[in-house]
């Protein structure tokens, strides 16, 4: 009972996280100028993160947990050096 | 879902709870991404999955995982912590690079630089 | 004590990191330690600024204020983002006067900001000392004006000399 509950529930939150991944490509492909792109990347990340974790929790295994903060990490250092990027037109100065 | 059998139900419904929460915060801020108009109102959607979205989603892992293997489970506290201190880096450097590059541009609708000595942001050389 | 130790709190932190990340066990508390107090005084090199929490007990009130505000937030921001037509909403910048000076209060402060959803740091002048912020749902300026150095600012001047 309680494992089906936690099932459904798990497969409803990935369909709802899948979902926003696909809105925030939308506005990542949309643009229209670069730092609407550099935002939805950073939603886009932040999602797919969130689906690692929601998977994880879904097979009970931690493996996915090193997968989500890997993302987490680079991400982060991605979305720095596209945000700098913008401001002077060269990352390292 | 075999590793999850002998869950109590207590624990179920809360961690569904949390994580459809998370869920549907983080959707929501996706939603607002394509919804809202204008750049700097955009930027305020993708905290909501940041903050709450990732809080809930975070909490029910550590909920879960507690309870099945029954000793505290932290390890999410990390990307809890790293996810809070990162994401308002990254947005406001993007929200900074956006007014740059729209000073630079002239556009209408921005606020006045706020420097007192009268040299403003966009007279920087590049 | 302060020679081997020049910044406890780093320290501190990052042998908790090793011990969330690698579990609990005699053998990864002494390494922790060892590279908890060997990378903050790697981080001695680059001298960072020195800044002294005075009053411990008020952190876990601000901790509280801000995850509240944080959650009242996110209702009222996905209030707006799913329902616009309820009410006219205007967005708008608004410049706060700072009294904070402390580096390390300005960026606790930036965080707060930017993590709550209705407002984000958009730019800071420290010979100004005033901070342009975007406000999502702009009703009252002095309301913002108000929250932000009532709320937020003089917590934290209480808290980090």
């Amino acid at each position: 009972m309680s494992a089906t509950i936690l099932s459904w529930s798990l497969l409803v939150a990935l369909v709802l996280l899948g979902l926003a991944m696909v809105i925030a490509a939308v506005r990542m492909l949309r643009g229209p100028r670069a730092q609407d792109r550099i935002v939805a990347f950073d939603a886009l990340y932040v999602n797919a993160m969130l689906l690692l974790l929601v998977f994880g929790m879904r097979t009970g295994s931690t493996l996915y947990f090193e997968a989500a903060l890997v993302i987490a990490l680079l991400g982060f250092v991605a979305t720095l050096a596209l945000a700098k990027f913008l401001m002077r037109g060269e990352i390292i100065e | 879902m075999s590793h999850a059998a002998d869950l109590p139900l207590w624990a179920s419904l809360i961690a569904s709870f949390l994580v459809l929460l998370g869920a549907s915060l983080t959707l929501v801020g996706a939603i607002g991404l394509v919804r809202l108009k204008t750049f700097y109102d955009r930027i305020h959607a993708p905290s909501l999955g940041a903050t709450w979205g990732a809080g809930g989603i975070l909490l029910a892992s550590i909920l879960l995982f507690s309870v099945l293997q029954s000793r505290l489970v932290l390890h999410e506290v990390l990307i809890a912590v790293f996810v809070t201190v990162t994401t308002p880096v990254t947005l406001m450097l993007l929200g900074r690079a956006a007014l740059y590059r729209d000073r630079s541009e002239n556009a209408a609708d921005l606020p006045p630089p706020i420097r007192s000595d009268g040299e403003t942001k966009s007279g920087d050389a590049i | 004590m302060s020679r081997l130790l020049p910044y406890p709190l780093l320290a501190v932190s990052l042998l908790a990191m090793w011990l969330l990340l690698n579990g609990l066990s005699l053998g990864h508390l002494v390494l922790g330690s060892v590279i908890g107090i060997a990378a903050s005084n790697v981080t001695a090199a680059l001298q960072p600024p020195r800044s002294r929490i005075r009053r411990w007990h008020l952190i876990p009130r601000l901790v509280a204020i801000v995850l509240v505000d944080i959650w009242r937030s996110n209702v009222a921001v996905a209030r707006l983002i799913l329902f616009p037509a309820q009410h006219r909403r205007v967005s708008g910048f608004v410049i706060v006067p700072l009294e904070l000076r402390e580096p390390a209060a300005l960026a606790i402060l930036a965080c707060i900001l930017t993590c709550t959803p209705g407002t984000a740091w958009v730019e800071y002048d420290s010979t100004a000392r005033k901070l342009l912020i975007h406000v999502f749902d702009l009703v009252d300026e002095a309301h913002w004006i108000d929250l932000i150095k009532n709320r937020y600012e003089r917590l934290l001047l209480e808290i980090l000399a």
